[in-house]
């Protein structure tokens, strides 16, 4: 021992405390979710292109389809408005797919992960750390789709509690969504394979539910696949907690129709379950 | 007692490609061990199993004592890595990354604000701490990544490729600091395709090709097998080529090698400058004269050369290279 030098025990003295796991997993994920939290105040331009797509897909539906689209047994724009905002909504929550995939990818191209899984850190950290900040970054990103949802003409119909319990299942959908991401990034060469990769299956399964239309008006297989879809139980639940359906409108008898909150919670919670296992058992073996 | 840093028979396999081929290493505490080859050799291959980033298929390793397999979480706490890609985040300070990094290794955030304000120091950050690292010069990058891998002092230490890519000041600048580094008793082991790099920081060097260790020594034993010195000879004009070659015959221990189009001649002799001087003396009595001439001692590159019987930038496959390299091991 003796021929180690004194700065060299000083140093694994140092690194040698690993606490208890959950505590030590905790404080790295929360290092890892500060770290991309002062990169996303470096490079606003991020926050601020994704808030472009939905604030224009809010305008374009609101006044370019908003009078001919009919939703339940109302004609005006002023019911296809309030409809519309929760899926624009959770359509944007699930974007956050292509920003924590793109991160991830980043890192392991430029041979950040390599470094982090040298040192002693909780395995799930990077990405749990990355998830959460992509969490922040939602938050933000609702917050000023929501002004903006206000401002062309958007309404609530139920109290403060209900509407902020829509917004928390919103979250909690981004969030989920963002672990998709994290295996993607894990997955893919490129940051640029993961931002299309995390954007192109995103379409149809955003299109295909009740997010813009009513799925009573669709063929009948694929309003079976909108019924299903855990987006439209988000979206659905997001209606009722907000007091935005339309007059006359009718779920259908599908299960997760019928408790979209439920049927939200259980799909984000799984979606979360199965992809964190499985990005994070990606993690370890990453190569770059 | 094994090594800081000990390996025996690491295979690993890419699909078809036989990556590690049966690596073995041992170096000693406190000494710097240069893992020399081309692009390809197995020289990443062989530093990510070590610092628990790849699993082998088969083999074992230590490192500062631990078993990297069994328990790869306490190497991790023993060792700092610094990439081939200077694996800093750009977009956050010189300060902001030393301290991530700091935390990461379980040092509590005052502790790691007052260690990365000290390696700041130390690596000549210290004016550039507060901007971003993508402002920084390569040069700058490569020493921020140094630092990160020091940030615990840890008593292992890996880098790959170090100064890939550095101009050689920088270069210049990297070797001192990775010098102080080992003179305070850090084991390291250090991948280079620079010959000169390896013969300048390394005690020890072991030449890998084809995912095999060929050959290992001191920078001196292995420029020994290669044969001793040899006077090389420019000559102004090409009608002075076989005179020249004429005068070398006359104090060569071999045969003497002619290049044509570089009108250089070379000869392997003993005796030293006391020699070249008198050869100096016999080619400026015939009138030929010279462009250059001096004394050469074999290069790494010579080494490398009759090692594999390719050049170590030239990557070559085939049968025959490999056959020759596991003889050279003989």
């Amino acid at each position: 021992m003796s021929a180690v030098s004194d700065t060299a025990q000083a140093g694994t003295a140092q690194a040698a405390a690993p606490g208890n796991p959950v505590g030590r997993a905790v404080a790295d994920s929360l290092v890892i979710a500060r770290r991309n939290l002062i990169r996303m105040r470096r490079i606003p331009e991020m926050l601020i292109f994704g808030l472009i797509q939905p604030i224009m897909f809010v305008v374009l539906f609101t006044y370019v389809f908003g009078g001919s689209i009919q939703v339940g047994s109302s004609s005006s724009t002023q019911a296809y408005r309030e409809f519309l905002m929760a899926g624009i909504f959770a359509q944007t929550v699930t974007f956050a797919t292509a920003g924590a995939g793109a991160g991830i990818a980043d890192d392991m191209h430029k041979g950040l992960i390599d470094r982090f899984r040298s040192l002693p850190m909780a395995r799930g950290a990077v990405l749990t750390g990355r998830t959460l900040a992509d969490l922040v970054q939602t938050a933000l990103t609702l917050l000023v789709l929501a002004v903006v949802a206000v401002l062309v003409g958007w309404r609530t119909h139920e109290n403060a509690g209900k509407v902020l319990a829509g917004f928390a299942l919103l979250l909690l959908l981004g969030y989920a969504f963002s672990w998709i991401g994290a295996l993607i990034g894990l997955s893919v060469r490129t940051p640029e394979a993961a931002t299309s990769g995390g954007l192109i299956w995103l379409f149809p399964l955003t299109f295909i539910s009740n997010a813009f239309v009513d799925a009573d008006k669709m063929p009948a297989f694929l309003q079976h696949i909108a019924e299903w879809n855990p987006f439209s139980a988000t979206v659905q639940a997001c209606r009722e907690l907000f007091g935005n359906l339309p007059p006359g409108f009718q779920a259908s008898d599908a299960w997760p129709m019928q408790h979209p909150v439920w049927a939200s919670l259980i799909w984000s919670v799984a979606i979360i379950l199965v992809f964190r296992t499985l990005a994070v058992r990606k993690y370890r073996s990453a190569t770059a | 007692m094994p090594g800081a840093i000990y390996a025996e028979g690491l295979v690993k396999t890419f699909g078809d490609v036989r990556a590690l081929d049966g690596v073995d290493l041992d170096v000693p505490e406190g000494t710097v061990l240069g893992l020399l080859g081309p692009n390809g050799a197995g020289k990443t291959t062989t530093v990510r199993c070590l610092t628990t980033l790849l699993r082998p298929d088969s083999g074992r390793a230590v490192v500062a004592g631990v078993d990297v397999l069994e328990h790869p979480d306490t190497v991790r706490r023993s060792i700092g890595l610094s990439g081939q890609f200077a694996a800093v985040d750009e977009y956050l300070t010189g300060r902001e990354n030393l301290q991530m990094v700091g935390q990461l290794y379980q040092m509590r955030a005052k502790a790691a604000k007052r260690r990365a304000t000290e390696l700041l120091e130390q690596f000549h950050l210290a004016d550039a701490a507060d901007r971003p690292a993508k402002t920084y010069s390569g040069g700058m990058r490569r020493r921020l990544d140094l630092a990160a891998a020091l940030v615990v002092s840890p008593p292992v230490m890996f880098m790959d490729e170090p100064t890939t890519g550095l101009d050689p000041r920088n270069r210049q600048q990297l070797w001192e600091v990775i010098k102080q580094l080992v003179s305070g008793g850090t084991t390291l082991l250090l991948t280079t395709q620079y010959l000169e790099e390896a013969d300048h920081l390394a005690h020890e060097i072991a030449v890998v090709d084809h995912g095999r260790v060929i050959a290992k020594g001191t920078s001196d034993q292995l420029k020994a097998r290669t044969g001793g010195e040899r006077v090389e000879v420019v000559v102004h004009e090409r009608d002075h080529i076989r005179d020249a070659a004429e005068v070398l015959r006359g104090f060569g221990k071999g045969e003497t090698t002619v290049e044509e189009h570089t009108r250089k001649l070379t000869v392997p002799v003993t005796g030293g400058a006391k020699l070249l001087a008198e050869v100096i003396r016999e080619l400026d009595s015939r009138g030929i004269e010279m462009d250059d001439i001096g004394l050469r001692r074999p290069t790494l590159d010579d080494v490398f050369l009759s090692l594999t019987g390719h050049a170590a930038e030239t990557e070559t496959g085939g049968q025959a290279v490999r056959k020759n390299g596991k003889e050279a091991v003989k």
